[in-house]
């Protein structure tokens, strides 16, 4: 446990999690793919604060990152419910409502 | 408890988190079940609170165990309503520009790779704060309760607009939709709708 595996782990979520966001089809996929990034994030700023710096407000920064995610997820499970009432879909292909 | 100083077991722990962590990231988007795929996510937001917990953070990580295993039973509920079929019993590809997807995941990785490899970073045994405070949660609540009690009064409101943001986006048809423009119409005859 070094502040690089740590780091390189952090790298390794964020990349599969923009994999994800960008290849699914299904609108809690994608939200999924978000969430795993942010975790990456949450794990980066983990390890720099222990192995950097410890000061305590990077701890309150890692709750703002952690509301951050409860915000996405609250948010995404409201716009897959429209999506699928308003057009019984759960798919982003088809949720064309901007474009129209 | 020094950097330098994390024993082998250290080690081997946070190797096991890590490679759990990434795994169960990557079969996410593999396995064919939505149900799978959310507990992979899961063990992976696990893996992630008991990384934090090892590098000093317990409450941090703490609530991101609790937090992410709540999360993840709301969604295993919410992809198995919205999803259309049986996923558990056929295989599954809903992907699309899969291509596109992996050299942007994979550039991204490289690149953020690169970063934490070549960036010189600060060691904390040089810098000004070289050790945490003794007891992190207690320092942490001190600090939201003081120095950055600003940021906890902006945070709470964002998440109150949150509930609202949730309600508003997802009701089916607000009371202007039963009850008519001026509120006063027979909510059961539903003439307007």
């Amino acid at each position: 446990m070094t502040l690089e595996t740590v780091l390189l782990t952090a790298a390794a979520l964020i990349g599969v999690g923009v994999y994800g966001a960008m290849s699914q089809q299904v609108v809690v996929m994608v939200m999924m793919g978000i969430e795993l990034a942010v975790a990456g994030v949450l794990l980066a700023l983990g390890g720099l604060w222990w192995f950097t710096s410890p000061d305590v407000s990077l701890q309150t920064l890692g709750l703002v990152v952690l509301a951050a995610m409860t915000v996405e997820m609250a948010t995404g499970f409201a716009v897959a419910t429209l999506l699928h009432r308003r057009d019984g879909t759960d798919m982003t292909d088809m949720a064309a409502g901007l474009h129209e | 408890m020094q950097v330098t100083d994390a024993g082998l077991l250290t080690h081997l722990a946070y190797a096991a988190l890590a490679l759990t962590a990434v795994a169960a990231g990557v079969a996410v988007f593999v396995v064919d079940s939505m149900a799978r795929a959310t507990w992979a996510l899961g063990t992976s937001f696990v893996c992630v609170g008991l990384a934090l917990v090892l590098m000093g953070q317990s409450y941090l990580g703490v609530i991101t165990v609790l937090m992410m295993v709540m999360e993840m039973a709301v969604m295993a509920v919410y992809m198995q309503m919205f999803m259309g079929m049986n996923p558990a019993l056929m295989p599954m590809s809903m992907v699309h520009s899969h291509r596109t997807a992996v050299l942007a995941g994979v550039g991204t990785f490289a690149a953020l790779a690169a970063a934490a490899l070549l960036i010189p970073w600060p060691d904390r045994r040089t810098t000004p704060l070289s050790s945490p405070d003794a007891d992190v949660t207690a320092a942490m609540g001190r600090d939201i309760m003081g120095a950055h009690e600003l940021v906890m009064l902006a945070v709470g409101p964002v998440m109150v607009a949150t509930v609202v943001v949730g309600v508003v986006l997802s009701v089916r048809g607000s009371r202007y939709d039963r009850l008519g423009d001026d509120l006063d119409l027979d909510p059961d005859r539903k003439a307007h709708r």
